[in-house]
């Protein structure tokens, strides 16, 4: 009897260049957003994603076809790709916007990685070449927005298992189950392929990038695009008209005795 | 340039504890000059097993290190985005 052909997965990363999370956020001098002459380093979220992927391969093994990493951003943003690839991502893809464009929005983003899944599908040779798994960070912690996993979903039409903190591909059943993290516990849903995946803190704790690792990494291609390329329109849909921080917090007084608490709780009109 | 093993091995820790030395989260504490330090305190070795205990040593440290970056990184992220509690609406 012949075995049925295994099933071929190919799982796109997209990554984040994002705000490092060490940085102290500073509101800029214009206040219309943030200070972003700071360190910048990958989301920790997608770094969770990249080696949820790579985690994946080292389990499945040939089934996992290839690991791609995307990102939509400044020329900065080669650094967080070549951690990507370092971190076991094969190849890469840069979309290049303009250094002193703002920060795409999440359904550019959405629309961008739409574009470039339909793309990478159509030049597929058959059906084991094309993309099936979408594992991405659930938040980015600049701006903590969290949509841009469900908006691809929803563009796409697949499924999607967000807030991930535990993964099980069945690759011959062309089916992941995933323990999804919610108010009050876990919840185990069984999704079919194509699927999009948001990871959660716990879904698993990233490797280091070694030496070697970046090395090697050098020479792993990364394709550019540019936005024409995706044929999506960056320009933000929303305004930020005023950025400031939240107010200082003014000291306690230290009281001498019960009456006097008593006192100042009665002037501040609380009994 | 010499082709020696222990050379390479003792060259790859610098450069890869360099690298790990940049991020140190206490700026105040200069890792990469105290590094240097060491390893040209140990340049003259010749014994087999000293040279052993020293490469060893610097590996040690090079854990440590990056368990000091990871454990910074989770109680940070985890400060941050807790697991959502049962009193949760």
């Amino acid at each position: 009897m012949r075995p049925s052909p295994r099933r071929l997965l190919n799982i796109l990363v997209p990554v984040k260049r994002a705000v490092d999370y060490s940085v102290k956020i500073r509101v800029n001098p214009q206040q219309t957003g943030i200070d972003t002459n700071v360190k910048h380093s990958m989301n920790p979220f997608d770094e969770i994603a990249v080696e949820e992927a790579v985690r994946l391969r080292e389990k499945h093994k040939e089934s996992i076809k290839s690991i791609r990493a995307v990102t939509i951003g400044p020329s900065k943003s080669l650094d967080t790709l070549r951690t990507a690839l370092a971190l076991g991502a094969d190849s890469a893809i840069h979309v290049q916007i303009p250094d002193t464009a703002p920060s795409p929005e999440p359904l550019a983003v959405a629309k961008t990685l739409r574009s470039i899944i339909q793309k990478k599908n159509a030049e597929a040779s058959g059906e084991g070449d094309k993309i099936d798994l979408v594992i991405l960070g659930k938040q980015a912690i600049d701006d903590d927005l969290g949509v841009t996993g469900q908006m691809l979903a929803g563009l796409m039409g697949w499924s999607q298992a967000t807030f991930a903190s535990k993964l099980e591909v069945d690759e011959g059943k062309q089916e992941v189950l995933v323990t999804r993290e919610i108010d009050g516990g876990g919840e185990e849903i069984r999704c079919k392929l194509p699927l999009v995946v948001t990871t959660d803190l716990r879904l698993n704790e990233p490797r280091y990038a070694s030496l070697p690792n970046i090395m090697k990494a050098k020479k792993k291609p990364i394709e550019k695009l540019t936005p024409e390329d995706v044929g999506v329109d960056f320009t933000p849909q929303l305004e930020t008209v005023k950025v400031s921080e939240p107010p200082t917090r003014v000291g306690g007084g230290k009281v001498a005795n019960v009456d006097e608490l008593i006192a100042k709780l009665k002037d501040a009109g609380l009994a | 340039m010499s082709t020696n093993p222990t050379r390479l091995r003792a060259l790859a820790l610098y450069k890869e504890l360099h690298r790990l030395g940049r991020d140190y989260p206490d700026p105040s504490y200069n890792f990469n000059g105290r590094m240097r330090k060491l390893f040209e305190k140990n340049r003259h070795l010749t014994d087999k097993d000293e040279i052993e205990k020293a490469l060893k040593l610097g590996e040690f440290i090079k854990n440590e290190t990056l368990a000091l970056y990871s454990l910074r990184k989770y109680r940070h992220l985890k400060r941050m985005y807790p697991p959502t509690s049962l009193t949760e609406l």
